[in-house]
């Protein structure tokens, strides 16, 4: 009885804490204390979030290596448009739209690949990557080429803000589950888990399809924020940009995941104005924190209530 | 064990704290300098200097600042100094547009580039938002001024290129008046919206002027190996072939083309413009090719050889037309800010778009309603190796 009530007090907390971040943000958006740059980067900020916590359930805790993230962005991406731009529905249908397509683009691929392993599937993925990018350049509906212009602005602070915290939380729940565990068996050591009956494939496919349709839902935020979407902007490069916000935060660790993505968007926008070096100056970054943490910044550790709880009892 | 954990936690979040400091410190002395240089006249070059096409960007870059020192060792403008702030913006549409928010906080009074149609796209919206002129040097694709949907002219966005169905049309001219050419066949990158462009104007063209298109075959970015097309494009016996590309496909494509002994004339667009073209396709393979182009580095013009020695004598390189293009967006700008007679940012737009007659490096331009540029273009031969200026057709 205790127990519980400490857990409702807890989460209740953490409801307020997460309110009055939003707050913060949603006012000092208002009054002008964070102005335009700013706003951009706190958008790339979520995006980047939601793209690194969604891959990390497939490379980090499946132990799949895709390359194709960007992929299901684009599926995302252009779906929601469709809906959005072209047939004129509200934004929510779009998201819904997006999400869905990019989950059942990632249920195709996922059936064939998964059976795959390492690196052939790393190839698949990168492969399947590839094909979104090249269908969607001859497809004149689309654009073609030249993509999609002209999306309306629909994304603002509170669906970013929405949509970050929400895939943090069936992320990690899903995690937390006894389908996590059994996810996390399958990286573990897929012919043990397997003798223990767990159906490794059909893991593997849930964990590849609710990566996708977060992945997705990146790309319908990415699509009606910055006014333009074209084939070229989801290619291998962008999936590789996610695979090193996962590796940078640490394979299996959500927590590792976020600080990696909020840290990468912010050395790009901090190196801005050293045009010339900061290609070197961010390579050698990646490069000094790999050397000095191969696991990743996190590991495969997380931030919870508990560490919260260690390091103030550790204080005192 | 715990504790190591809570250590590296710490260090962690001291370093996001530091990261957090910098970046908000560069900000803060970004605007003391606008306090007290108030003198100076801010200008935003907004550019691809990494990511797919960073030589476009780099090159565009050089010529504008080459502009810049040039005006501002003749005095300036109104008697104000300009000062270039150059910004990388990746080759891509979102950090493009990030560049031109962090831009827009340093008080610009405009931005030259981002040279792409996509990136310059991406940096739309926020220009508008703020008022600010956008000088694109290169964006050839004619949504870039006009909003597809109204049909309106983006207030705020100007370029100094031709656009993508000009050059299509010039070729066809030349190709069916000059060269005499009466079956052609379109051989084009369909993976490029440029490509695809300049196709379709240089077919509607042609057939106005009664030639016949015998083939249309396409290829995509990155193919490397073109003979069994050229083998059937051979078959139907074209006397000119139009191949709209860049230059790492082009190359090798007419290198192809003539050693199965094909010696149709070849033509193509700006996507040619490349050192490369010569190193890898060889002289003798590109005899008897043509492009159109903004203007060449061989030009007689005064002008334009004053040009090319001073920026031979600044970067020690061959200006290409991303260069010469950089520079006239500046020398635009200028204008514009005599025009207007004032350093800011509403008052150079209107001006800019009144612009008539500017003399610039790429040829003489007057700014029409859909802010595109009416100019010339150039058409260049390849003879041995090097670039001849065939023509220049004023539209």
């Amino acid at each position: 009885m205790h127990e519980k009530k400490k857990t409702w007090l807890t989460f209740i907390f953490e409801v307020i804490v997460l309110a009055v971040l939003f707050t913060i943000v949603q006012y000092a958006m208002t009054v002008g204390l964070i102005n335009q740059s700013y706003q951009i980067n706190i958008t790339s900020m979520c995006i980047n979030i939601i793209l690194a916590v969604s891959l990390n359930l497939i490379n980090g805790f499946t132990g799949q290596l895709s390359l194709g993230h960007a992929g299901f962005m684009a599926v995302g991406a252009y779906a929601s448009v469709i809906m959005t731009n072209n047939l004129g529905m509200p934004f929510i249908v779009g998201i819904l739209v997006g999400c869905l397509a990019a989950g059942i683009a990632g249920f195709l691929i996922g059936v064939p690949t998964l059976r795959l392993k390492g690196d052939y599937l790393a190839i698949a993925t990168l492969g399947f990557g590839e094909i979104i990018r090249v269908v969607l350049q001859n497809i004149d509906y689309v654009g073609g080429p030249a993509g999609m212009v002209g999306i309306t602005r629909l994304t603002s602070w509170p669906w970013l803000y929405a949509a970050t915290i929400v895939t943090i939380l069936v992320i990690v729940n899903l995690i937390n589950s006894s389908y996590g565990r059994a996810i996390i068996s399958v990286r573990e050591d897929e012919i043990a888990s397997e003798l223990m009956g767990i159906n490794t494939t059909s893991y593997k496919v849930l964990a590849f399809v609710v990566g996708a349709m977060f992945a997705g839902l990146a790309g319908v935020l990415y699509a009606h924020f910055f006014y333009i979407i074209k084939p070229e902007t989801f290619g291998f490069l962008k999936s590789f940009d996610i695979v090193v916000m996962v590796v940078l935060g640490g394979l299996g660790s959500t927590t590792g995941a976020v600080i990696a993505a909020i840290f990468i968007t912010f050395l790009t926008f901090a190196l801005q104005k050293y045009a010339a070096v900061r290609m070197i100056i961010y390579s050698l970054i990646l490069i000094i924190v790999m050397i000095y943490r191969p696991q990743g910044l996190m590991g495969s550790k997380e931030l919870t209530r508990k560490t919260f709880a260690r390091i103030w009892s550790g204080k005192k | 064990m715990k504790r190591k954990g809570n250590k590296y936690f710490v260090i962690l979040v001291a370093m996001l704290l530091m990261i957090s400091f910098v970046a908000g410190c560069g900000g803060g002395t970004a605007e003391e300098n606008q306090a007290t240089e108030a003198e100076k006249i801010a200008v935003g070059i907004n550019v691809e200097l990494s990511g797919g096409v960073a030589s476009y960007g780099s090159n565009a870059r050089d010529g504008a600042v080459l502009a810049i020192e040039e005006i501002n060792a003749a005095g300036g403008v109104l008697g104000m100094q300009l000062e270039p702030i150059i910004r990388d913006c990746k080759s891509t549409a979102d950090e493009a547009m990030s560049v031109s928010a962090a831009l827009a906080g340093e008080n610009i009074v405009a931005q030259i580039g981002p040279l792409t149609s996509g990136d310059v796209q991406g940096s739309t919206p926020v220009m508008m938002e703020n008022k600010i002129p956008l000088i694109a040097p290169a964006a050839t694709a004619a949504n870039v001024t006009v909003d597809d949907k109204t049909g309106e002219t983006k207030a705020y966005i100007f370029r100094v290129c031709f656009i993508d169905p000009f050059q299509g049309t010039l070729m066809a001219q030349y190709a069916a008046d000059e060269l005499g050419a009466k079956n052609a066949a379109i051989y084009a990158d369909t993976s490029s919206d440029y490509a695809k462009g300049l196709a379709e104007y240089f077919k509607k063209t042609f057939v106005e002027k009664g030639g016949t298109i015998v083939a249309e075959e396409g290829f995509v970015k990155d193919d490397r190996d073109f003979n069994a097309t050229l083998t059937k494009i051979r078959s139907k016996n074209p006397d000119f072939i139009y191949v709209p590309g860049y230059y790492q496909e082009v190359a090798p494509l007419i290198k192809q083309a003539r050693e199965l002994g094909i010696a149709a004339p070849i033509g193509g667009g700006d996507g040619w413009d490349s050192p490369d073209m010569v190193s890898v396709a060889g002289g003798d393979a590109l005899n008897n090719t043509f492009f159109t182009n903004h203007y060449s580095s061989q030009d007689t013009d005064p002008k334009i050889v004053a040009f090319v020695e001073a920026f031979k004598a600044k970067y020690d390189k061959e200006p290409d037309a991303f260069a010469a293009l950089g520079y006239d967006s500046v020398q635009l700008l200028v204008q514009g800010i005599k025009d207007a007679n004032a350093a800011d940012s509403v008052k150079i737009a209107e001006a800019l778009a009144k612009i008539t007659n500017f003399e610039g490096i790429t040829g003489k331009m007057s700014i029409d309603e859909q802010h595109n540029p009416v100019k010339a273009g150039v058409i260049i031969e390849f003879k041995d190796g090097v670039q001849v200026v065939r023509t220049r057709i004023q539209p």
